[in-house]
């Protein structure tokens, strides 16, 4: 499978979802840089976490003009499988390829630690090869990941099952002592409507060798080449 | 040569030697040397390269007694940006620790933001690749509300440039302690890695090579920052706000990536690169050259500014930050701005190279310098007298004997385990980003944190270390000490010790109780890095660490370096299975009052700072080969350092981590019960092993003439220790994990 991943200015988990896909999974992964402007060739596109453009302004909010972007937006109409995490989920709300927004942590303080996700929907094309109610470790690491969507929206994801990921603890209970940042119902990653478009805040090419204490990413990147590859 | 009348005019009023901390003596000395006045451009670089922070003017002299060399050294200390050593598989590591001290004393964010960036540039100018960021701070009682501030705001300021950049953090220390108040301790290192052969040296390299400046345009922040470093601290000092640069790290991380690229990539381009710190332009471009052997010719007007209104001598001066200097060889210059543009960043040619050994500075239209470059960077240097303080001489003679044994050692050790020295430091490091780059193998809150090396077996060890406590009551020893913490602690990863860098933050060293101070610590990590056979390979110095209230306390900071040849025998720090052996080794259960000398215990349960502080480098030199040999063998299931708090906080950290308890209910302890379990005199070890194992490694121990005590079983969730101590791991944790957020809360 070919996978693209994007490198904005500031953008710092590129090389790192490269090793995970290319070294360890053994699946082409090449590095495509904001300027350019086609992803012909590529069957699956994942937006990194990072800085883009230092994310002085929103986070994500420059990154969505950015030249690559019209392809991406083309890539997404064809349903061809986009996956962001950190900032690259960030990006794909702001560019309204996904909906809601995320803002400051509540604890006002940048957070980097290991944290459990709940599995919500194991039958997407970015789970499939996890179990509904499973407990995955996914690391996280951002200042502002708190996840924000009005009511009608909230009620929306949850009606159309769009909520795959939710923090939980390592028994996989949803609570509010196991929200690491303030996200409203707990919400770590959504689905867009078409199913083709994932974001995240949790970092899964963290958490794809043993040597790096876990193995749970490697079952999202499973699921999206079982789905697309 | 030719200059404007008012540069020869009174250029060195007393208000302007003070201005860039000259005294009158030294201007006299330029003045000689020169054979007639400075102009003012010249004396502005004169007080800026003859500062402490750039001129070693107390140091220098000392640095000879450090041991530099070994076969895996690859540059001469002091010679480069950070010293690079040799690691084998074709890899070499870069790495140096630095002070940011002052600019976070009056503005905590970015002071420490910036402190992180000058040390990651000094280590993307050589070429290589910053993957590891450690730190090392100090401040003043948390229970003064402006301590809490400038501990959240320092730790926020290096998360935020640290992570900004995509650059883990990987290990430190946080310390508090009433010698920090008003005067914190902020010392930044990073650890960077490149193909063996691929390192580029700062430096002009020969005449007729350009001088391009790149990056952030040049405003006048940071004017006098390198001389701010070499002042003390006073009233005044909130002043000098507009000598605290303020950070861009969005635009460093592309500085970063566009640097690693020319140099790994295109380095026929280059003779050399340089960052733009301290005495900004004026170091860079003076330094470059005086390593070349070349003079250089600079235009001020050639800068890219962010205001108006700056003049030669702002320009020579500034510390704006996020700027390099890469040298340049003629015909490429083209070469080298389409890489930077293609990175989103802005080059000016600024100058050349020359053959007669001047920086020749044209700005405005006229000439504004002409020195010698030798001048500039041969500072006149000190030998201060020294005599010991006689108070501390006198602490140093306290008997802890004489204060009665612990009463109760359960309660003891909660209210040790809930000290904010001792007390888990996950507020800090959860603030930063410690995985990004995916090479963590062992992440902040062990005695070391470990990175691998993409495309070998091997991994790396790094750590910080301080002790100011034991420094203050006895300078060699207590130095000496703190190198040898710092070896158990990358020894108890299953390292092997190969390197140290080192920042020494003291007092005014023109006092003899001061120099006093710094000239002993230099002799005890000289000794211990003799015994430990790590070089020193790079460092910074920062003196003038006073407020009106008085000095710092002295506090020399060891980041060391260690290898592991094979990733996968990486030794942990906790238990990890029910009815594994846990022993101790090195010096024995039992301890004598004095080994509480500068102890934690003492300060938070006797309010005491005082005793004897000593060490044994023969032994602690044996502890640490034990250490690499058995995690080598494949022989340790855990390995964690006994230091602060001594052999039952070290116990309990070994229990915390997993929830595995130790039952060790027939450990003897000796007479002295508080001295056994609090004790921080050094070279002991907690490890634990299978059985099957046990009597290997009681081989190996006698074969290094270390005592090994067998001091129970791991298992259950309780840790008990000898008659005295019996607790309940998650009470221990409640007390541990709890004390910082409740504090900051």
């Amino acid at each position: 499978m070919r996978f693209a991943v994007l490198v904005f200015p500031g953008t710092w988990s590129d090389g790192d979802c490269q090793y995970a896909l290319r070294d360890i999974l053994g699946h082409e992964a090449d590095l495509i840089w904001h300027r350019e402007s086609s992803l012909d060739g590529y069957d699956a596109v994942i937006f990194p976490g990072g800085f883009s453009y230092g994310d002085y302004l929103r986070c994500g909010a420059l990154a969505r003009f950015a030249p690559i972007m019209a392809a991406v937006q083309r890539h997404a109409s064809r349903g061809r499988p986009i996956f962001g995490s950190c900032n690259g989920f960030q990006i794909l709300c702001e560019a309204g390829l996904l909906p809601g927004v995320l803002m400051r942590n509540d604890s006002l303080q940048f957070r980097c630690e290991p944290q459990y996700v709940r599995v919500e929907r194991a039958d997407t094309g970015f789970s499939s090869d996890c179990r509904e109610g499973q407990a995955l470790m996914l690391p996280i690491s951002h200042g502002e990941g708190n996840y924000h969507a009005n009511d009608e929206t909230l009620a929306m994801l949850q009606d159309e099952g769009r909520v795959v990921f939710r923090y939980c603890d390592a028994e996989g209970v949803v609570s509010g002592a196991s929200n690491p940042n303030g996200s409203r119902d707990n919400i770590a990653g959504v689905l867009n409507a078409e199913g083709n478009v994932l974001g995240m805040m949790p970092h899964p090419e963290r958490a794809s060798e043993a040597l790096l204490g876990g193995e749970d990413g490697l079952s999202i990147w499973r699921s999206i080449i079982d789905r697309w590859g | 040569m030719s200059s404007r009348t008012d540069d020869v005019t009174s250029v060195a009023s007393d208000e302007v030697l003070a201005q860039i901390a000259l005294s009158r003596d030294e201007y006299e000395l330029a003045k000689e040397r020169l054979g007639r006045e400075p102009t003012h451009v010249e004396l502005g670089m004169i007080g800026a390269l003859w500062s402490e922070h750039c001129g070693y003017k107390h140091s220098r002299p000392l640095f000879r007694h450090f041991p530099t060399e070994g076969p895996q050294i690859l540059t001469e200390l002091g010679s480069e940006n950070a010293g690079a050593v040799d690691i084998g598989e074709g890899w070499v590591v870069v790495m140096k620790v630095e002070s940011h001290n002052h600019p976070s004393a009056i503005e905590p964010y970015e002071g420490a933001a910036t402190g992180v960036g000058g040390i990651v540039r000094d280590i993307f100018a050589m070429g290589a690749r910053p993957i590891a960021l450690l730190d090392s701070l100090r401040f003043g009682p948390l229970d003064d509300p402006d301590n809490r501030r400038l501990f959240s705001g320092v730790v926020s300021g290096i998360g935020g440039y640290g992570n900004c950049l995509g650059i883990p953090n990987i290990g430190g220390e946080t310390v508090f302690g009433r010698g920090y108040g008003g005067n914190p301790l902020v010392n930044a290192m990073c650890v960077g890695i490149a193909p063996a052969g691929t390192l580029v040296s700062a430096t002009t390299a020969a005449a007729d090579n350009l001088l391009m400046v790149v990056g952030a345009d040049t405003g006048k922040d940071g004017l006098h920052g390198a001389t701010f470093a070499s002042v003390e601290l006073d009233e005044a000092s909130a002043e000098r706000r507009p000598a605290v640069q303020v950070g861009n790290p969005f635009l460093e991380k592309l500085l970063m990536e566009a640097c690693v690229e020319l140099v790994q990539e295109h380095s026929d381009w280059i003779v050399g690169l340089q960052d733009l710190g301290a005495a900004g332009l004026t170091s860079a471009a003076i330094e470059s050259a005086v390593r070349g052997g070349t003079g250089v010719r600079i235009d001020t007007d050639a800068i890219p500014r962010r205001e108006a209104g700056l003049t030669p001598y702002d320009v020579m001066l500034s510390e704006s930050q996020e700027r390099m200097l890469a040298l340049v060889k003629p015909g490429h210059e083209d070469d080298v701005r389409a890489l930077f543009e293609r990175w989103e960043l802005t080059t000016a040619l600024v100058g050349v190279s020359t053959d007669d050994g001047l920086a020749h500075i044209v700005g405005d239209g006229a000439d504004v310098a002409a020195i010698d470059v030798g001048l500039l960077t041969e500072p006149p240097t000190y030998e201060g007298e020294a005599w010991q303080d006689e108070a501390a001489a006198a602490l140093a003679q306290f008997d802890p004997a004489s204060l009665p044994d612990v009463a109760d050692a359960g309660a003891a050790l909660l209210q040790l385990l809930g000290s904010p020295n001792i007390a888990d430091k996950s507020w800090v490091t959860r603030q930063y980003d410690q995985q990004v780059l995916t090479n963590t193998v062992v992440v902040p809150g062990s005695d070391a944190g470990v990175v691998r090396i993409k495309g070998t077996n091997r991994a790396i060890a790094l750590c910080t270390d301080g002790d100011g406590r034991a420094v203050q009551l006895n300078p060699r020893a207590g130095a000496a000490r703190t190198v040898a913490e710092a070896a158990r602690n990358v020894a108890c990863t299953g390292a092997r010790p190969l390197a140290v860098t080192d920042c020494l933050n003291f007092g005014n060293p023109e006092r003899p109780q001061i120099y006093y101070q710094l000239s002993q610590a230099v002799l005890g990590i000289a000794d211990a890095c003799r015994a430990f056979e790590t070089p020193v390979v790079s460092g910074n110095v920062s003196l003038y660490n006073e407020t009106p209230d008085g000095p710092v306390t002295p506090t020399p900071v060891i980041g060391m370096l260690g290898l592991l040849e094979d990733v996968a025998k990486v030794v942990p720090m906790g238990f990890q299975a029910e009815g594994d052996v846990a022993l101790l080794v090195g010096a024995g259960l039992a301890q004598s009052a004095g080994s509480l000398g500068g102890s934690e215990y003492l300060a938070v349960a006797h309010e005491t700072e005082a005793g004897p502080v000593e060490v044994d480098l023969t032994a602690e030199a044996a502890l640490v080969d034990f250490l690499v040999a058995a995690a080598d063998d494949g022989l340790l299931r855990s390995a964690h350092d006994v230091s602060g708090g001594g052999l039952a906080v070290a116990i309990a950290e070994c229990a915390m981590a997993n929830g595995i308890g130790l039952d060790a209910t027939s450990a003897e302890l000796g007479s002295r019960v508080d001295a056994s379990l609090f004790g921080e005199s050094g070279n002991r070890t907690v490890v634990s092993v299978e059985p099957g194992k046990l009597a290997a490694v009681e081989a190996l121990a006698a074969s290094k003439g270390l005592p090994l005590v067998e001091l129970g079983h791991a298992g259950g969730n309780r840790i008990r220790l000898g008659a005295g101590l019996d607790l309940p791991i998650d009470q221990m944790a409640a007390a541990y994990r709890e004390a910082l957020p409740s504090i900051m809360a």
